[in-house]
């Protein structure tokens, strides 16, 4: 309460309070605490330009920031809505409906085709904003459908991630994702096409346990949280601390389950530039399984 | 030691009862022959009409039970001529799972098992069926090998789910399980999964990504567990036999769902109360699934196996 709210008459008030600028014209850096104006933020990727926290990107952000001008979306396979008819404490119909007005988004996911730096991609990227970027029917769909893509269109496919794992409400369907994500990499590995993942923040559970881990090349995001089981789970069964930057991007580069820790900034050129490596016209062509037999040493020889 | 579930305390009461009369001696009185003969058919009713009915969360607790045949238990009453073998060949062995080398019904099979041990002791050493990433390297490196001599491979899965630990989290927990179902979507030979018990989340599809899959009937599937669900979902791990209801985990409704394509029935009373009786049913229904997939070429297994699982929930279900 302040002397407007409290005196002020209603329509002066009205009046007065009109808004035509946006909420939060300050943001807070939840790593340093600084304050910084949301243009800027949005300049920098919402990286923090002080200390560097990459904080989440929205997937139509993500987009725009890593693709070339003219790139395309798809319209995501349709599947069939709430098939347990599940309810907790809301109906899961109901918070299907909440999270697509809320977004703009069909489901957990966006498929887009385009160019990288000039390099063929198709790129599914995780809403992680649209009920916690949970993989249901619909998100292993879109991973099915993109990977058909990439096949038919000869390009890369990329998977951003940001996922709290399979989507309860729908069951076991949402655990049988995980076979049906991994048959989609099958597909574009057997096509000889690179299958890059980008983990971000965050990535666990069944998401991380399929499609995620079986990239050609695993970037991450700084600081990503990346996992199978959830830090408090793991705290419930161990009964200890949890060590230094456990489940972190760095943390996985260093145990050997990510390659490269890259910086938001810089993640184009870097799938660009990897893209551009592993689809190389004379390497592929070597590659291709030829009809020529290969001569083998004789085993009189030597 | 007899273990009865919390709704099965009718059903105890009537057996004690029978067991006293057993033991007393005869005498003119009564004629306890014939008292017996009466409770035993009461029971037997009881039984019957108890498991005729379980809720969700009933059947959670008779796919838990520790009676219940478990892997090593159905290896041993299937597989002969069992070789174990051990290993990831890159950290440690793993006996959460269990794998090994034999014969079902005369012919060379690769066998695989989440093994949750019986006593105490053989728990721990089993880490009561949650795996780490050294178990589902092991699976894959057993698959593989079946692949390479054309061996189909049988899996059977009873585990909470894999183990939620540090070191597990450390060594690629997510990345190990991702290569299990890699491996068997892969494998040119058939593989036949069966949830014999618990079939928990990521733990359970790394073994079960199967041409077909079998379940028995008091056996859960589950993406999480219904206490974990409940404690997400509604805030209170109490709720769990609400989320039981809510996550459609038994036979019954994966089977409507399209999920998995066989049921094996339980002995009366569940598995539990005749282990040998549910295991020679399985191991007709093992031998009924595994039939028409043995001498298919492996490229067309593979490619009906990936078929299958894209088709799950494309269509709503029947219902």
């Amino acid at each position: 309460m302040n002397w407007l709210t409290n005196y002020v008459r209603p329509k002066i008030r009205t009046l007065l309070g009109r808004k035509d600028v946006p909420d939060n014209l300050w943001h807070k850096c939840p790593a340093c605490e600084q304050m910084i104006f949301h243009l800027e933020l949005a300049k920098n990727l919402r990286v923090c330009p002080n200390c560097g926290h990459h904080m989440r990107l929205p997937a139509k952000e993500r987009l725009a920031s890593l693709m070339d001008e003219g790139f395309a979306t798809i319209e995501l396979p349709a599947v069939p809505a709430d098939p347990l008819h599940f309810r907790d404490q809301k109906r899961y119909a109901d918070r299907l409906k909440a999270a697509r007005a809320e977004t703009e988004l069909d489901d957990a996911i966006i498929v887009a085709h385009g160019t990288i730096g000039g390099q063929r991609a198709v790129v599914a990227v995780f809403a992680f904003d649209f009920m916690g970027g949970s993989m249901g029917t619909a998100v292993g769909e879109a991973l099915v459908a993109a990977a058909k893509l990439a096949v038919l269109q000869e390009a890369a496919l990329i998977a951003i991630t940001a996922s709290g794992g399979a989507r309860m409400q729908e069951g076991a369907l949402s655990l049988m994702q995980m076979p049906r994500t991994t048959i989609a990499v099958q597909i574009v590995k057997e096509a000889g096409l690179p299958y890059i993942v980008v983990l971000t923040d965050p990535t666990t559970g069944g998401v991380t346990a399929s499609f995620a881990m079986l990239g050609d090349i695993h970037v991450a995001e700084p600081g990503a949280m990346i996992g199978f089981a959830g830090a408090r789970v793991i705290e419930q069964t161990v009964r200890e601390k949890l060590p230094e930057g456990f489940q972190r991007a760095e943390y996985l580069n260093e145990h050997g389950m990510v390659d490269i820790v890259a910086r938001r900034a810089e993640l184009r050129d870097t799938l660009s530039r990897l893209i551009g490596l592993l689809t190389e016209p004379a390497a592929r062509r070597a590659a291709r399984p030829s009809a020529e037999v290969l001569a083998l040493p004789g085993i009189s020889e030597g | 030691m007899r273990h009865f579930l919390d709704f099965e305390k009718p059903i105890a009461e009537i057996e004690g009862k029978i067991e006293e009369l057993r033991h007393l001696p005869e005498s003119p009185d009564m004629n306890i022959s014939e008292e017996v003969e009466r409770l035993s058919e009461k029971v037997d009713k009881l039984i019957r009409s108890t498991y005729a009915k379980l809720t969700p969360w009933q059947k959670t607790q008779v796919a838990r039970h520790p009676g219940r045949p478990h892997a090593a238990d159905v290896v041993a009453g299937l597989i002969t001529e069992f070789v174990p073998l051990a290993g990831d060949r890159a950290f440690a062995d793993d006996r959460a799972i269990i794998a090994g080398l034999g014969r079902f019904e005369g012919s060379a099979v690769a066998v695989l098992g989440t093994e949750k041990g019986a006593e105490t002791e053989d728990r721990v050493a089993h880490n009561f069926g949650m795996a780490r990433p050294e178990g589902y390297r092991k699976a894959r490196r057993v698959i593989e090998l079946a692949g390479r001599f054309g061996l189909p491979v049988l899996t059977f899965v009873d585990t909470p789910g894999a183990y939620p630990g540090i070191d597990a989290e450390a060594r690629g927990q997510a990345e190990a399980i991702a290569r299990a179902i890699e491996a068997c979507l892969a494998a040119p030979v058939p593989v036949v999964s069966t949830i014999i018990g618990e079939g928990g989340s990521g733990g359970a599809i790394a073994l079960a990504a199967a041409d077909h899959v079998l379940m028995f009937e008091h056996a859960i599937y589950s993406v999480i567990s219904p206490e974990g669900c409940a404690s997400i979902l509604w805030r209170d791990a109490a709720l769990a036999e609400t989320a039981a209801e809510a996550l459609k985990l038994t036979a019954e409704d994966l089977k409507k769902l399209g999920l998995i394509d066989t049921i094996v029935p339980e002995p009366l009373g569940g598995a539990h109360r005749d282990p040998t009786a549910a295991i020679a049913a399985l191991g007709k229904a093992v031998s009924t699934a595994l039939a028409p997939l043995s001498g298919e070429p492996g490229a067309r297994l593979v490619a009906r196996r990936r078929e299958k699982f894209l088709a799950m929930g494309r269509a709503a279900p029947a219902a």
